[in-house]
């Protein structure tokens, strides 16, 4: 419905819902495409540049981290692992205001970096992570790669993240959906046009004003915004659903 | 997993600084980004520090003044807002989820296609909120589609303006929450269920109980650790309720600030450059937050030692 309303002109739309779809996709899009105060191509290089680095950083760090807690006894890997726990729903809202300024103080602001360099600190991949290592890695093979003469930091790279690869999938795909739907903090930091993100354009859209837009632009918007995660999950939809309950669930 | 063998208890001495070494990246990252930038919202907090006009005022230090100003003034209607939203939402959440889980997993029933509807079901939650937002105001808006079909159709007369009633958008908002976390709660309490000891249901079914005795008497009992675990977590992101409401009303909440959530109040202070109630809010949403998120822990931890044990016992 959202593709037909996407592929009609403003008069059409407002008729009512119908399932043929109309002649204008091509015009909207390329209305959409020509409409200087919503630069959608930057947008959707900016959403994918810090969704893919979000997604890259926060699965192999937080892989890092629980191995870390997982491979190792020291002191204060207890204290670790439960403060993970107690952190792992706070809302990053709460610090959002100390954080924008912050990354003004550091020149940061209007930057990209500080939407995804936090991520390597994402404590609930991290419980999963810890999770997924619990049923399937095996210290036996640590232990030989240790007899073999590996350093720990290069077992960790050739070993233990082949073994992780399924939670690795999973937790890239979750981070990228996430970081790519963000909008709280982006709104914060990005004030100029060629830096903005996606959800940043259509909150533009919903403050313009309204009676003069053209609707099929707006539904072009939306299913821009929405198609590419649709497509990637319905390709690995087995694999997310699963881990979906595996990230909580125990068993 | 210390206890077992002492060899390797030994060794793991010398391994120790691996272990560090492996969770420093996250914790300093998470003092950089996280806890500095938490510690210095709190800080903010007893400042009277705004922008009027070009000048900056302050920061002055007024002790708790922001919190009195913010209780006497708008924050319990806001957060009543969020959580009668959150309410509404919520209650068909877990009555949909709770029916569909039990469907799904009855033994007698066998539905096919599960794979399907459970990809189906998820699918809104990783819809981008504000894309979903806008395609609701656009199908919802006073002359859109909605309207279009409905006057059509001879159902009404005049378009209704579902956004100028406050009844509409704070029913449209909680029904976006609701279409977009069913999924996710239907999936994780169908787990619940299957985790369950089907022994149990064996025996019920041999004593001749119905299944809506097996559902009340065996499962609603032993799924509650998930049950606490959905609602805690869900009031935790129903707190966090931004997006939604923001691109739908504009940021203005309107009408009548009705659907003005926590954290939209708190952004429109942050826009305003009034970081001492700024500060205010966060903190009063840290503190709530942090006793739900001691919740979760309690009730995670509790169900791992459960578990573990079930575990142990499995294996004698």
């Amino acid at each position: 419905m959202l593709l037909i309303n996407a592929s009609r002109n403003t008069f059409q739309i407002q008729q009512g819902f119908s399932f043929l779809p109309g002649k204008s996709f091509l015009t909207n899009l390329q209305n959409l495409l020509a409409n200087g105060n919503i630069p959608v191509l930057s947008g959707i290089f900016n959403s994918f540049f810090v969704s893919a680095l979000t997604a890259a950083l926060a699965t192999y760090f937080s892989a890092l981290t629980a191995f870390g807690i997982y491979a190792y006894d020291f002191k204060l890997k207890k204290a670790a692992f439960a403060f993970i726990l107690l952190i792992m729903m706070m809302p990053t809202q709460v610090s959002a205001l100390g954080f924008v300024n912050e990354m003004d103080a550091l020149g940061l602001k209007n930057s990209l970096i500080p939407l995804f360099l936090p991520s390597i600190a994402s404590p609930s991949v991290v419980f999963f992570m810890k999770q997924y290592l619990d049923s399937s890695m095996p210290m036996e093979i640590i232990e030989a790669a240790r007899i073999d003469g590996s350093n720990e930091f290069y077992t960790f790279n050739h070993i233990v993240l082949p073994v992780m690869k399924p939670a690795l999938a999973v937790q890239a795909i979750f981070t990228f959906v996430s970081a790519w739907n963000n909008f709280f903090v982006p709104a914060l930091l990005l004030d100029s046009a060629d830096k903005k993100t996606l959800p940043i354009l259509i909150a533009q859209l919903r403050s313009a004003d309204f009676l003069k837009f053209d609707m099929g632009q707006v539904y072009m918007m939306i299913t821009i915004a929405i198609i590419p995660v649709i497509v990637v999950y319905l390709f690995l939809s087995k694999y997310i659903v699963r881990g979906v309950a595996l990230g909580s669930v125990k068993g | 997993m210390n206890s077992e063998n002492s060899p390797r208890k030994r060794k793991s001495i010398s391994y120790a600084k691996w272990g560090y070494l492996f969770i420093a990246p996250f914790f300093l990252a998470f003092l950089v980004f996280s806890l500095i930038p938490l510690c210095s919202t709190i800080y903010y907090s007893f400042f009277q520090y705004f922008r009027s006009g070009l000048k900056i005022i302050g920061p002055n230090f007024v002790g708790l003044k922001n919190y009195i100003t913010l209780f006497q003034a708008d924050l319990p209607k806001y957060l009543g807002n969020t959580l009668l939203i959150w309410v509404i939402g919520f209650i068909p959440q877990i009555f949909f989820s709770l029916l569909l889980a039990a469907w799904f997993t009855d033994l007698r029933l066998r539905l096919r296609a599960q794979g399907f509807f459970k990809t189906v079901i998820y699918m809104p939650n990783l819809i981008m909120a504000s894309a979903f937002a806008m395609l609701f105001f656009a199908l919802f808006s006073d002359n859109g589609p909605v309207n279009g079909s409905l006057i059509s159709m001879g159902l009404i007369r005049q378009p209704f303006r579902f956004l100028a009633s406050v009844a509409g958008t704070r029913g449209l908002v909680a029904f976006m929450n609701f279409l977009m976390w069913f999924g996710n709660t239907t999936i994780l309490l169908m787990a619940a269920i299957m985790g369950v000891d089907p022994g149990l249901y064996e025996a019920a079914e041999i004593d001749g109980a119905s299944s809506r005795q097996m559902f009340w008497k065996i499962t609603l009992p032993l799924i509650r650790p998930i049950l606490a675990y959905v609602l805690i977590t869900s009031l935790i992101g129903g707190l966090q309720m931004f997006d939604v409401p923001q691109i739908l009303t504009n940021g203005t909440g309107s009408p009548d600030r009705s659907v003005t959530t926590m954290i939209m109040y708190l952004n429109n202070h942050m826009y305003s450059k009034n970081y001492g109630m700024a500060g205010a809010v966060s903190t009063v949403l840290f503190i709530l937050c942090s006793v739900l998120c001691f919740l979760v822990y309690v009730n995670m931890t509790r169900d791992n030692d459960s578990g573990e044990k079930r575990k142990r016992g499995a294996r004698h």
